[in-house]
């Protein structure tokens, strides 16, 4: 198998549900009620729980570094998520969108890795499903919610859709593996997901009662899965890790 | 070269359930469905156990796989390795029927027989744990711990916690 396709792989999943998962629970203590803050904080807790599985399977499988290495000691060029993950949560109207893009991939995602000729991936796209599901519950839940309430909430919905969604497709920035990946059976490959993805959310998006932006002239933000991040990456990396960082060896 | 020890297979499984859920204390991580293996030979003193956790990122799994070791080498074994499995994919429909009851009886809801589904009429009709009411219903899919959601009972007016089905 080719391991550098699988390993650029596991990284790009890794890094987004830890970015992900730090970004949300900004939410905890502070969220609109405390259902949502409830809810992010525990959505938070399950993504986080995912990078430290997928960091894990780097570890066994790869020899890479130890999962708390992989998350507190990197560089952030050497971080692979996507720049929509790095994003401030901004206003909540901005977290639930990006939260429904995120998770309806991600979703599709584990999905399709159920069938991958990688077992460790298999493995952990079935054990996860019931609870990414809870996630896009919810993600389906409150999109049409709040997009369906006031014409000042619609507006709210419409224009953070507009604005998440170049970066939305940048989750699907092609790797140099994607022949690879296809041929052996790893992952279906990201022009597929994006195509899933596509078919999943737009009957979604237009029962919510807001207008998909033009595929055609919204232009995806790509960058993240080389390495390169918009400007609010490193000052996440630099808050998170900066427990560790006092002393990268104690013991907890 | 391995030991030979009069614990048997069955004595280990016995101490594993004295290892109780940290976030239920009522069930056990056998009741609970979350050890998936014990390998041992009979007359052997070494034994692996096998776990694997509910949710993927539940922080309780690091004690409960201290506190197995714990249990299973008090007994006297030799060598006890405990292993976490993320290939097993945790349902809430491994909780025996006599666990649930159990949970009913803790004040926690128990989860309705999932089978690999999650449905609308699932987080319906859910029975209160405090008054039996079934005119209830769901405030958040997310609650206290991962595996549980909040709901209201409209009959004892309280509020009280479901273990999600999954």
């Amino acid at each position: 198998m080719n391991t550098e396709a699988i390993k650029d792989l596991l990284y790009r999943m890794a890094d987004d549900a830890l970015i992900i998962g730090h970004r949300n629970s900004e939410w905890t203590g502070i969220g609109p009620m405390l259902e949502e803050d409830l809810a992010f904080s525990s959505m938070s807790q399950d993504k986080i729980g995912h990078a430290q599985a997928l960091y894990n399977i780097l570890y066994t499988s790869f020899g890479e570094k130890n999962p708390d290495v992989l998350a507190f000691q990197r560089a952030e060029k050497d971080f692979r998520s996507c720049q929509l993950v790095e994003l401030p949560i901004g206003e909540y109207d901005f977290s639930l969108v990006r939260h429904f893009l995120f998770d309806h991939a991600e979703a599709l995602r584990y999905s399709l890795l159920e069938a991958s000729s990688f077992a460790p991936i298999a493995g952990l796209a079935r054990k996860v499903r019931g609870e990414i599901r809870y996630h896009v519950m919810h993600a389906d839940t409150f999109f049409k919610q709040l997009s369906t309430g006031s014409e000042v909430a619609k507006a709210r919905m419409q224009s953070a859709l507009n604005y998440a969604l170049p970066f939305a497709l940048g989750i699907f920035e092609p790797s140099a593996y994607e022949e690879a990946l296809i041929a052996e059976g790893i992952f279906a490959g990201e022009a597929r997901l994006q195509e899933l993805w596509l078919q999943k959310i737009t009957p979604l998006v237009a029962a919510a009662g807001l207008q998909m932006p033009a595929m055609d002239t919204a232009k995806a933000v790509y960058g993240g899965r080389k390495g390169y991040h918009s400007e609010y990456l490193q000052p996440l990396l630099a808050e998170m890790t900066e427990v560790t960082s006092i002393d990268p060896s104690a013991e907890w | 070269m391995q030991g030979t020890s009069t614990i048997t297979t069955a004595d280990i499984w016995a101490a594993l359930e004295s290892v109780k859920d940290p976030e239920i204390p009522v069930l056990s991580v056998v009741d609970m469905g979350i050890v998936t293996a014990v390998s041992h030979q009979e007359g052997s003193d070494a034994a692996t156990v096998t776990m694997t956790p509910t949710f993927v990122g539940c922080p309780a799994i690091d004690m409960m796989k201290k506190d197995i070791y714990h249990a299973v080498k008090n007994l006297g074994l030799a060598s006890v390795e405990v292993l976490v499995d993320m290939d097993t994919v945790w349902s809430s429909d491994r909780m025996s029927a006599d666990a649930k009851a159990r949970l009913e009886k803790f004040g926690i809801a128990p989860p309705p027989v999932a089978d690999g589904e999650l449905t609308a009429e699932m987080l319906d009709r859910v029975r209160c744990p405090h008054c039996g009411s079934t005119d209830t219903t769901l405030r958040s899919t997310f609650g206290s711990t991962l595996c549980r959601a909040i709901r209201f009972c409209f009959s004892c007016k309280q509020g009280f916690e479901q273990f999600k089905p999954l």
